[in-house]
């Protein structure tokens, strides 16, 4: 009869435990769902989400110090491409400046050239012309002085009016 | 991994009835259809019925069972008047006399009677049999109870006063280190992984209260001058009950059509009493689970003690000892796998429940945003 006892004793479920177990558990769950669960919960939600954001941020950053990485890159291929083509520009600038002060400057001279090879042959003409000229006034200087000293006696004048009739012929 | 812990439980408790069965007579002794696990407790309980005719007889079943059950007063240690003994309050509403409080001490151990009550067997009868008494007395259990509550609420508030004080920046520390993990393991490896979807965060605070109310009063319980309240059949009805109302009330529609209209209309009459049992049953199971693998483990550790009396002889000490300190570090296990136990198989229903297949692809899409 005993162990009857105890096993109903193990097996019912005594109504004053059921009653102050339901108050318990009701109490328990308000306030530990109000002041222990929510603040704890949230603070642990909030730090994860706060981990979250880091993690997120650090990739982004890392994305962008990639992507402006690049971006130097491509100013950098930019401004070496920008240069060279300054550099074959001012080549080709120097070699036209170079070329056309060459040409500049054989035109010049040609012309120069050319001009005083005119002026000489203007200056030789004129000496020329010149030189005809006293050499005409000499020659009539001289048979001046030829003719008077020829024709200072009656002689020589006859000789000479002789030679002069006997060279005119007469046809 | 659950269905061996069941077995265990349920190994443990047909232990602890044979143990009751076979303590009573030895014509029960010889029968021969006896579980090979049993052998061991066949002969203690024939050592104990040879012992019972002596009068100076340590009654192992009656020790085992005063721990197991709940008392009106909390005895901690010694026998008689050397006895440690405290007192505890009685509350007893009677359709005759009313609402009556007096001190356990009134009854003397069961010796006494008091104002026309007695106490035969830690229940409390009334000596006028026209009376029905229902008995809310704080009890061990209670006391224990109540003492958990004070415990949980320093605990877990302190804790939350932590998250306050130190900010979400800092790294948690003390208290907060050692529960933070067991919190986060319920909301994210039982709530989130059962219940799923958005909805479960609304179960948490629930669920977190199951599982550090069991856990608290398993590893209570271990000491041995407590009481047995998880391993208390009332204790568990309640949790039980609670985990039966919050599953149904969350209850999806097709979880009441999948109950009252199941598929093969033609197996209608068939189905829908099945489907109305599971229901139930599957609460009661945690009812069950709970209770037997503590009351169990308990009954376990006494007996092993109680072998010492039952050969007395100092000799068998150390075996008793080696034994027990093996339950014991068992029993720590099982205090943490049947909180953790209760609080899945809870998530699980509340889970299954509340999934709704008419509109699962809905749900789906609006998950991913």
């Amino acid at each position: 009869m005993n162990q009857l006892f105890i096993l109903a004793g193990l097996l019912e479920p005594a109504v004053g435990l059921i009653f102050w177990t339901s108050i318990t558990f009701l109490l328990l769950l308000v306030l530990l769902g109000k002041f222990a669960w929510k603040p704890i919960l949230n603070a642990i939600k909030t730090r994860e989400e706060s981990i979250k954001v880091a993690l997120e941020s650090a990739e982004k950053a890392k994305l962008d110090m990639l992507e402006l990485k690049s971006t130097n890159e491509t100013i950098l291929n930019q401004a070496r491409a920008e240069r060279d083509m300054m550099l074959k520009e001012a080549r080709e600038t120097k070699d036209a400046i170079v070329s056309e002060a060459k040409q500049k400057a054989q035109a010049d001279a040609d012309r120069i050239i050319s001009s005083a090879r005119e002026q000489i042959i203007s200056e030789k003409n004129s000496a020329v012309a010149d030189l005809k000229k006293q050499v005409a006034s000499l020659s009539i200087e001289i048979a001046e002085k030829i003719l008077k000293t020829e024709l200072s006696n009656i002689d020589k004048q006859k000789e000479l009016v002789s030679a002069l009739t006997k060279n005119l012929k007469l046809n | 991994m659950i269905s061996k812990i069941n077995t265990s439980g349920l190994l443990k408790v047909v232990l602890a009835v044979f143990l009751v069965l076979f303590s009573s007579s030895s014509s029960y002794s010889n029968k021969p259809n006896q579980h090979s696990s049993v052998s061991e407790n066949h002969s203690v309980s024939d050592s104990l019925n040879k012992n019972a005719s002596k009068s100076e007889t340590v009654d192992i079943t009656k020790v085992a069972f005063e721990h197991i059950l709940d008392s009106h007063s909390w005895h901690f240690w010694g026998e008689g008047h050397d006895a440690l003994v405290f007192s505890l309050p009685i509350i007893i509403y009677s359709n005759t006399k009313g609402l009556q409080t007096f001190m356990s001490s009134k009854f003397d151990h069961g010796h006494a009677s008091y104002n026309g009550y007695n106490l035969e067997e830690e229940v409390i009868k009334s000596e006028d049999l026209n009376e029905t008494i229902y008995d809310f007395s704080i009890t061990k259990n209670v006391t224990q109870m109540f003492i958990s509550m004070a415990l949980l609420l320093w605990l877990f508030i302190s804790i939350a006063n932590a998250y306050k004080k130190t900010g979400i920046t800092s790294a948690p520390n003390g208290k907060q280190s050692f529960f933070e993990p067991l919190i986060i393991f319920v909301r994210d490896d039982i709530a989130k992984e059962n219940i799923g979807g958005n909805k479960y965060e609304r179960f948490v605070p629930y669920l977190l209260t199951v599982f550090f109310l069991i856990l608290i009063n398993n590893v209570l319980g271990l000491i041995p001058i407590s009481a047995n309240l998880t391993g208390n059949i009332a204790f568990t009805l309640v949790l039980a009950v609670v985990t039966l109302l919050v599953t149904n009330f969350n209850a999806s529609k097709t979880y009441w059509k999948h109950i009252f209209a199941p598929k093969p209309a033609a197996l209608w009459l068939i189905l829908m009493p099945i489907e109305l049992v599971g229901v139930f049953s599957k609460p009661f199971a945690l009812m069950i689970r709970l209770f037997a693998n503590i009351a169990g483990g308990h009954i376990v550790v006494i007996s092993l003690v109680g072998l010492i009396f039952i050969f007395k002889s100092i000799y068998i000490a150390p075996v008793s000892v080696a034994f027990t300190l093996f339950i014991d570090i068992l029993e720590c296990l099982v205090a943490l796998l049947q909180a953790y136990i209760f609080t899945m198989l809870t998530a699980l229903f509340i889970g299954s429940a509340m999934e709704d297949h008419g509109h699962s692809n809905e749900e789906a899409a609006s998950n991913h945003h």
